[in-house]
């Protein structure tokens, strides 16, 4: 168990490309860390750097106090899950789990008594002689976790675990990977692209774009409060809208200009917050489950919104409605039972507590 | 849409070739047949004709009359003195020390070099690598001389040992190519794995690559046992006297005294010292293509 630092890691290649550029980051003893962004952003660079597979041009890691930087990954004490599984094809699962203790040259009885454990967390113990090649998709994630858990290591790294497998298997993975976490309590670092992996699984997520940490935080916080455009619209499915607006000043309040004539209230607890940007274009943010039926219990802060619906599409729990203004795209999430129809104009309302405001020019969230 | 699709069933131009297929698949095979047969008739007429001739008597060979693919008089004479004969049982053996470590010579040197040009990504080891595969292609006739020269000067001249030494310029170089196409359809998390599981590169090499790599490496095996059993020029070149002649050239040299062609043995010796690579590929064949094609397609 150990706490994992980050200072100052710059990764670049031949050629001058940074892949990650100068990033801090600080992880906690047992914390579970999700790194996640889109392809390209650095994350499994940076994993990748912390497992010794990369070396590092610049800056400073370590791994429970100590800086690992020259260490090679045997040494570093991490186990690794990687989203191929990797596992050695002409090993049995039990070999497989057992070979990284075998090469620390662990007890006979130990190796097997550890094996056996990391089977029945993971409800593998009757695949333990089979191959590899015998095994689903899923039981196989099983065994590369397996050989992560026994190791009992100070680090767990997983790389896109689970990428490979299909929709249903992975959502019933995710919950697996939280229960081991919660047995095993060793610290975590999780790499994904997928936002809603990171919000289930992390204590806190790591927001990554273009070699950088855009933000870090719970994911509660996350959602609530982005720090930035692209937190704003990465975090939530489907994403947050962004609406190009006018910030402007009526009689002690604000009010938000929308295209097609459309005027907003903003709340007056946050009046104070946006007044230096009064008579300024902004853009308007607001996620779709914010834009809904007009039917709330409580209508306080909210802001009516007309709009002709372009495109339906009914999910069973909601329904996602689509509409164009002037030339946006904006999305809303309304009650299944909300009668809509393509075309006929449309009553919704704007939660407006809910809203952010975004300078477009340095696409922070005011 | 339905409707179009129902008159475009009744379009001869479009549907009709439909049931064309089967008449298509049939005239490949026929011609696949074909094609086969008649290569078999080529390659396979000179050994057949050695067997013939191997059951014959001398006086039998020598007779003009009658047709020469049918014995009147089978005989395993031929085969009997050659197997009691000691000069054809040291040629036998010659050749097989000559194979073995000529074989396992060439699987080190080949899985080593392998594994460093796939895996250990150094400062020129793609040159490197085409380098290796360049060497295979200059052709033995052209090499003996210069190497006549060096095992001459390593006083290896007239010994099997000097035969160790020359054949792994034929078989390390294709053995090596074969294996870094097997050692690169591995996938690098395997590695990488091992590499976090705490092996060191020897541990990965030999718990992980070796293991997984089998099946090319049979197929470099049987390649390189192939070569060295069969190799003519060098032992032609290097070798003069019959205690260290391998088989190749000892059933030529030795049964052909003065003028006098003893057919009977020659055809006999030939077909023995054949027998073993037919045994090895008729059991390790799968793997023998298996290992040529690796990574041909994902797996």
């Amino acid at each position: 168990m150990a706490q994992v630092s980050l200072r100052k890691i710059v990764k670049a290649y031949e050629g001058g490309v940074q892949a990650v550029k100068g990033i801090d980051l600080e992880i906690a003893d047992h914390e579970f860390v999700v790194l996640v962004g889109p392809s390209g952003c650095g994350k499994s660079t940076t994993l990748r750097m912390i497992a010794g597979l990369e070396e590092i041009t610049s800056g400073d890691i370590a791994i429970g106090g100590t800086v690992v930087n020259d260490i090679p990954p045997r040494d570093r004490d991490i186990a690794m899950v990687f989203q191929n599984y990797a596992l050695y094809p002409h090993m049995s699962v039990y070999d497989n789990m057992a070979f990284g203790l075998m090469l620390r040259k662990f007890p006979k009885a130990e190796i097997d008594r550890r094996v056996t454990e990391a089977a029945r967390i993971l409800d593998i113990t009757p695949l333990l002689e089979r191959k590899p090649k015998a095994l689903s998709g899923g039981q196989r994630q099983r065994v590369a976790m397996g050989r992560a858990i026994v190791r009992d290591p100070k680090v767990f790294l997983f790389d896109e675990p689970l990428s490979n497998l299909d929709a249903k298997l992975r959502v019933q993975m995710r919950t697996e990977i939280k229960k081991v976490h919660q047995t095993v309590n060793t610290t975590t670092v999780y790499v994904t692209h997928d936002q809603v992996e990171a919000m289930t699984l992390a204590d806190r997520v790591v927001v990554m774009n273009h070699g950088i940490i855009e933000q870090v935080g719970p994911p509660q916080e996350l959602y609530h409060n982005p720090a930035t455009k692209f937190v704003a619209g990465f975090i939530g499915s489907p994403s947050m809208n962004f609406i190009p607006a006018k910030v402007e000043q009526a009689s002690g309040a604000l009010r938000l200009h929308l295209p097609q004539g459309i005027v907003l209230d903003v709340p007056a607890a946050r009046t104070a917050r946006y007044q230096a940007h009064a008579g300024k274009d902004v853009l308007f943010g607001i996620r779709p489950e914010h834009l809904t039926d007009d039917k709330p219990t409580d209508k306080s802060n909210t802001a009516p919104v007309t709009l002709k619906p372009e495109v339906i599409e009914p999910m069973g729990m909601e329904t996602l409605v689509h509409f164009k203004l002037d030339g946006t795209e904006v999305s809303a999430r309304l009650d299944p039972a909300t009668p809509a129809t393509v075309g006929a104009p449309l009553s919704l309302i704007a939660h407006m507590d809910q809203m952010h405001l975004i300078d477009p020019t340095t696409d922070k969230v005011l | 849409m339905s409707a179009t699709a129902a008159a475009n069933r009744d379009m001869p131009s479009l549907y009709g070739k439909a049931g064309s297929l089967r008449s298509e698949r049939r005239w490949a095979l026929i011609w696949a047949y074909i094609s086969l047969i008649f290569s078999a008739i080529i390659l396979l007429t000179p050994p057949v004709y050695m067997l013939i001739t191997s059951l014959k008597t001398s006086a039998e060979i020598a007779d003009q009359k009658g047709n020469p693919w049918i014995v009147r008089n089978p005989t395993l004479d031929n085969y009997w003195e050659l197997i009691t004969n000691s000069l054809f049982q040291g040629f036998f053996i010659n050749s097989v020390i000559v194979t073995v470590v000529v074989v396992a010579l060439t699987m080190v040197i080949s899985i080593l070099a392998a594994f460093a040009l796939a895996r250990m990504r150094f400062w020129g080891s793609q040159v490197l690598a085409t380098g290796v595969f360049l060497t295979y292609l200059v052709p033995d006739t052209l090499l003996f001389i210069p190497l006549y020269q060096i095992v001459g000067g390593l006083g290896l001249l007239n010994s099997i040992w000097g035969l160790v030494l020359v054949y792994p310029t034929l078989t390390v170089p294709f053995c090596t190519w074969i294996m870094i196409g097997y050692f690169a359809s591995i996938p690098k998390e395997l590695d990488e794995a091992a590499l976090i599981d705490g092996a060191t590169w020897p541990q990965m090499l030999l718990k992980i690559f070796v293991p997984v790599a089998l099946p090319g490496i049979i197929a470099a095996t049987i390649f390189a046992f192939t070569v060295s059993w069969a190799a003519f020029v060098y032992p032609t070149a290097f070798i003069t006297t019959p205690d260290q002649m391998p088989l190749t050239i000892g059933v030529v040299s030795q049964l052909v005294r003065g003028d006098v062609f003893v057919w009977g043995q020659i055809t006999a010796g030939a077909l023995l010292a054949a027998l073993p690579p037919v045994i090895v590929y008729a059991f390790l064949m799968d793997y023998y293509i298996a290992g040529l094609t690796a990574g041909a397609t994902k797996g």
